[in-house]
């Protein structure tokens, strides 16, 4: 083997290993000073995309875009059902003359009413036995509601959507 | 140990690409270094080149796969800087199995990959570090056992004059090493409890808190024991490794400066008495202060001196030096066969790698939020530290030369498997620490079922 190549092979050498170890540091480096600060736990994409979706279920605070089309049951026994909002105001109830019409034990006959004013939908509870909540919010007069805000009646919850 | 927690908002990345960029890199090193020797020493590259470079691949990729799964938070660097020590020690080794014909890097390989499957069961079956303060005095028990095993008669073995190996069957084993981490996580679960009567009561002597008389025993007791070890196995860096190890983690437990003072003294008063009593701690002060007196006695330190100043700044390129001069350079002084073929700029590269493996323990210790992980991380970063130290210093004739391995370089399945399972270790405990805290949501009457308020 020849002089030349051995000693090629000799720096050659030393450069892996310092590439090595200097990459090693950058990691380092990167560990140290691309972490995120944030409010809260996001650590990874995945994680965050996850909380996202979670935000957008649980506080729906920013208003999403678009005009509601229709009143959705997100969950309890009807779920799925899907009335669109044409003829306001909906009554929501357990009786016959209910729009929307909910089997469920814990709702009331006349329990509540959506209605509308200048593009805003307001929910308003009857007199219902159990009431109507948004959150943890017992609702005592005609509230706002947006896309995406859960109202629950009884052990139904009710959403706008598009 | 101050109360440090870190903040709130700080989140750690996983970086698993990062350490799987810089795993291939360590297998770069690794094989790198296996193809160099065998076209420095034979002019073409190892038969075995592929069949070699592959098992290495398949154990790095396999821990890493291990890590990824079980262990996703963990710290990024550690693994590959492990893996690139692991696969430059064979590579050396190798190396003077083709200038002695012997046929210990083929044994060394075996004992990695055992390491490597025990790496793989410590984070496999171990979820939580924590679980481990329940076997604070077990596997204290267990260290000492593990220690004493050596002197037992026709189970221990003496080698080169140290009896701290046992035989069973063909292999024989050093049980110190497996002892060292036990000792680490038995001092970790005694000092979280009584770093508290250990810290506060005493009395104050020119500024500095000394501790009370009766709070001794626990740092007279490891001294004892360290003492026991020097003199009945002749093993001066284990000695050394052993109290070095408690003074420090007493220290870190209890922020006092005092017990180092204590310690030191005690230590050197140890030193002074085995000097003046046991011959072989006599003759290795001797060979530090002078080994050009008596070049017979002192010939490995000479050798080492002379390979190293042949190596000069760049070394002489792997498999062009002459590294089968030192005696043990496949072991204790693999050191100085690597200052011999890299040089310092090898050497220098090498250190750095030992010197991160410390730091990322010592950071993991740092941002680690109960104290006894705090004390084991801290106390395995202080093992790797003592040890290098110990070990490069008496191969450069810095302090007197003692008998240690170098972890994942020497020659050597005991120390290999136990440092390993360090590694493991830390990697559990920094995945724990760097996992994002579980978020805690404010309670809301937002389910379902929940009428009753309690507030």
């Amino acid at each position: 083997m020849q002089e030349l190549t051995l000693m090629l092979i000799r720096f050659a050498y030393l450069a892996v290993l310092w590439i090595f170890v200097l990459g090693a540091i950058s990691v380092i480096r990167s560990d140290m000073f691309g972490a995120r600060v944030g409010a809260g736990p996001a650590p990874t994409r995945r994680e965050q995309k996850a909380a996202e979706k979670e935000a957008k279920k649980s506080r729906p605070t920013k208003p999403p875009r678009g005009t509601p089309s229709r009143v959705v049951v997100v969950d309890g026994p009807t779920a799925g059902e899907s009335i669109p909002l044409d003829q306001l105001p909906l009554l929501i109830g357990r009786g016959p003359d209910a729009a929307i019409r909910l089997d469920d034990d814990y709702v009331s006959t006349r329990h509540a009413r959506i209605g509308a004013s200048n593009d805003t939908f307001y929910v308003e509870d009857l007199g219902s036995t159990n009431g109507t909540y948004i959150g943890s919010q017992r609702l005592t007069q005609a509230t706002a509601i947006q896309l995406g805000t859960q109202v629950r009646v009884g052990k139904t919850t009710l959403e706008l959507k598009k | 140990m101050t109360g440090y927690a870190p903040s709130r908002e700080f989140v750690h990345r996983r970086r698993r690409g990062a350490e799987l960029v810089l795993m291939l890199l360590a297998l770069a090193v690794g094989i790198g270094a296996y193809a160099a020797v065998g076209l420095g020493v034979k002019g073409r590259v190892p038969a075995d080149l592929v069949g070699y470079s592959g098992w290495l691949a398949a154990l790095a990729l396999g821990a890493h796969v291990v890590v990824r799964l079980t262990a996703p938070y963990a710290d990024p660097v550690l693994l590959p800087v492990v893996t690139a020590l692991n696969g430059l020690g064979l590579a050396v080794i190798y190396r003077i199995d083709l200038a002695s014909r012997t046929s210990l890097s083929a044994k060394q390989l075996m004992w990695t990959t055992l390491g490597v499957a025990l790496f793989a069961a410590v984070l496999l079956l171990l979820k939580d570090h924590r679980r481990l303060q329940a076997y604070t005095y077990t596997l204290g028990f267990a260290a000492v056992f593990l220690l004493l095993l050596p002197l037992v008669p026709g189970l221990g073995r003496e080698i080169n004059g140290a009896r701290i190996w046992i035989g069973v069957g063909g292999f024989s084993f050093q049980p110190g090493e497996v002892a060292k981490v036990a000792l680490v996580i038995a001092f970790a679960g005694y000092l979280v409890l009584h770093r508290d009567a250990l810290a506060l009561a005493g009395r104050r002597v020119v500024g500095i808190d000394f501790p009370r008389g009766r709070d001794l025993g626990p740092i007279l007791a490891m001294w004892l024991v360290s003492l026991a070890v020097l003199v009945f196995q002749r093993d001066l860096g284990s000695s050394l490794l052993f109290f070095g190890l408690f003074l420090v983690m007493l220290y870190v437990a209890t922020e006092r400066p005092g017990w180092l003072i204590v310690g030191g003294a005690l230590f050197g008063a140890g030193a002074l008495v085995a000097y003046s009593l046991f011959p072989h701690v006599q003759s290795r002060v001797e060979g530090w202060l002078d080994p050009f007196g008596d070049t017979e006695s002192f010939g490995q330190i000479v050798e080492g001196l002379y390979g190293m100043a042949y190596g000069g700044l760049v070394g002489r390129g792997l498999g062009q030096g002459e590294p089968w001069r030192i005696p043990f350079s496949y072991s204790d002084f693999i050191v100085a066969a690597v200052g011999e073929e890299l040089g310092l700029t090898g050497m220098i590269a090498l250190l750095l790698m030992f010197g991160l493996i410390v730091e990322r323990a010592l950071r993991t210790a740092l941002i680690c939020r109960d104290g006894f992980g705090k004390l084991v991380a801290t106390g395995l970063g202080v093992v790797f530290a003592l040890q290098v130290f110990v070990v490069v210093g008496g191969v450069t004739k810095l302090i007197p030369l003692t008998g240690l391995t170098t972890p994942f370089m020497s020659y050597g399945g005991s120390s290999m498997i136990a440092n390993w399972v360090v590694i493991g270790l830390l990697l559990r405990i920094s995945d724990q620490v760097r996992r994002p805290l579980p978020e805690a949501r404010p309670l809301t009457a937002d389910d379902a079922t929940t009428v009753v308020r309690m507030r």
